[in-house]
């Protein structure tokens, strides 16, 4: 008897610990990133950093100006958002609701493959598909640029607000849609007027999700962005957050301003991510409460 | 409680195997880069051929390259520039190895095959901007580069004096991705080692001169830049480390360093 608790609390420790290794990653994380980024910030000026229009870090008289990355990430973001949940939401709809077993294990699988394709080979392919597409479509001298990107996000973060919306619909209670068609509902009408309504916070923790995706993206929107820093417009060629730390880490000696400017770039989106995810928290929060 | 001890000495064995901690010297670290990928490829091939001795190699960049030396983490920087003042003041030290060419690239659809390198650098600034003023299409240039702190990028400025002032409509981060563009894009332009320089992109004459070994070498070809070695000035090199640094530099090298692609520099 005696044994078998000790056993007990042998596990449960191994359990905590390993659950503690979780919990100081992102402690480690969270205050490494402020310790390195708050220099630089300090250095250039927190006004000056943010609102910057220009990035010129190996310049002789070097600039560090966010402004257009982090503009750039939001419109990026934005985009592949208006883009994304409307395709997404109403596949899921339909695979929840409407679409007959065959068709949702077909459709389910082919989702949760592309889920699993590495970021970098939808890079590849929005270069070397995409961005000639988009060329010769528009007639512009170039395709890579901030469009090409939205595109490549929006596809990515397509899996992510499917599968939760589904999971959302899947989870409203039968008794509601079978009240509502025997009211004289049509099923259009259930959907829409019941089903919707009541996996509303699933569904709106399922486009956080997408947002948290597509703008902590890095390796695609590297591939088919251009990457150069200028401030967004559609058809130009643009960097993001994630691809201006991307760029220039490997190349930044330590301890250097620049260096330092990119852990500053980093923390500011790391800002960006943990609001995402408090957002995300309380949908999820108020989902549960319900 | 044996079986558990023997099972962590066995396990530790097993590591130690798999990683090498017996101190397995006989290594040669290099670290740098990237463009330099194929040279020390085959001279280390070559090397591991004769001496037994393992050449590694991590591209990671020039910058990260020299860095890496300053810190200890491999033997032998690479850099694919000259090393500047403040890294020399630090304790560094290069020594060159061969000669890149430095190939300017534009789709093969293209019909402008020859530039001046004035011309050139007035396409990259921005004064020209459309390829009928040079002869060719009516098509806007489109301006292929690579980022910030590249070898190449750092190579191709400094030798047309573009520094910082290059409108690029692309900054790709690595040559390969600087080669697929520019085949998929009959208006676009850029540049990269003339090493990993395909069919699928036309090299062009720069003032005449077809980027070539003797050309590189005679020095009429001029969009060029060294390949360096760099070593700390104080510390000797350790015996293997030393070793491959006379062999590579040595003229037996010489024909592998020019079957790469790259001309040697003695």
């Amino acid at each position: 008897m005696k044994k078998n608790r000790l056993f007990e609390n042998i596990v449960h420790g191994i359990f905590l610990i390993l659950g503690l290794i979780t919990v100081g990653c992102v402690l480690l994380i969270t205050v490494y990133l402020i310790i390195s980024g708050i220099p630089a910030i300090k250095e250039i000026g927190l006004f000056n950093f943010l609102f910057g229009k220009e990035w010129a870090s190996t310049a002789p008289e070097p600039k560090y100006g966010i402004l257009p990355f982090i503009l750039t990430s939001v419109y990026g973001t934005a985009g592949a958002i208006l883009i994304g949940v409307p395709i997404g939401f109403f596949t899921a709809v339909y695979l929840s609701k409407v679409a007959n077993k065959k068709v949702r294990a077909v459709i389910e699988a082919s989702v949760n493959l592309l889920a699993g394709i590495p970021s970098v080979v939808y890079g590849l392919v929005g270069m070397l598909v995409l961005v000639p597409a988009i060329r010769e479509f528009f007639n512009i001298p170039d395709g890579a640029s901030l469009f090409a990107a939205i595109i490549v996000l929006a596809i990515m973060i397509l899996p992510n607000i499917i599968k939760v919306s589904i999971t959302a619909l899947d989870a409203v209670p039968k008794e509601y849609e079978d009240a509502s068609l025997a009211l004289g509902a049509t099923p259009t009408e259930t959907f829409f007027r019941v089903s919707v309504p009541a996996a509303k916070s699933g569904i709106a923790a399922a486009v956080v999700l997408g947002v948290g995706r597509a703008i902590g993206e890095a390796m695609a929107v590297m591939m088919v962005a251009g990457n150069v820093a200028n401030m967004p417009s559609l058809f130009e060629s643009v960097r993001f957050l994630t691809t201006a730390v991307a760029s220039e880490m490997a190349y930044s000696s330590p301890g250097s301003l620049q260096r330092n400017a990119l852990f500053s770039i980093a923390l500011v989106l790391f800002l960006f991510i943990m609001l995402i995810n408090a957002t995300l928290n309380f949908f999820l929060k108020r989902n549960k409460e319900k | 409680m044996k079986k558990i001890i023997s099972l962590i000495t066995s396990a530790i064995l097993i590591a130690c195997a798999l990683t090498g901690c017996g101190g397995n010297k006989e290594s040669v670290a290099t670290d740098g880069s990237t463009s330099m990928n194929k040279v020390i490829g085959a001279l280390g091939e070559a090397f591991e051929n004769e001496t037994g001795i393992t050449v590694t190699y991590n591209a990671t960049g020039s910058g990260a390259g020299i860095q890496a030396v300053l810190e200890g983490r491999c033997d032998i920087g690479l850099s694919s520039r000259n090393l500047k003042d403040e890294e020399k003041a630090n304790g560094l030290e290069g020594t060159i190895l061969a000669f890149d060419g430095i190939a300017i690239i534009v789709n093969p659809n293209n019909p402008v095959s020859d530039l001046d390198i004035d011309t050139l650098a007035k396409i990259y600034t921005g004064e020209i901007k459309n390829w009928k003023e040079i002869g060719g299409n009516d098509a806007e240039i489109v301006l292929i580069g690579r980022e910030a702190n590249s070898g190449t990028r750092d190579g191709f400025e400094s030798i047309t004096d573009t520094k910082d002032k290059c409108k690029y409509r692309q900054e790709l981060t690595s040559t390969g991705d600087v080669i697929t563009t520019v085949a998929s894009n009959p208006g676009a332009i850029g540049y990269a080692s003339l090493a990993s320089v395909k069919n699928n992109v036309k090299a062009l004459t720069i003032g005449g001169v077809v980027a070539s070994e003797e050309t590189i070498k005679d020095g009429s070809y001029v969009v060029q830049r060294p390949f360096v070695l760099v070593t700390k000035k104080d510390t000797a090199l350790p015996e293997s480390a030393q070793k491959f640094f006379d062999y590579i530099t040595s003229d037996a090298a010489d024909e592998i360093i020019s079957s790469t692609g790259v001309v040697p520099a003695n």
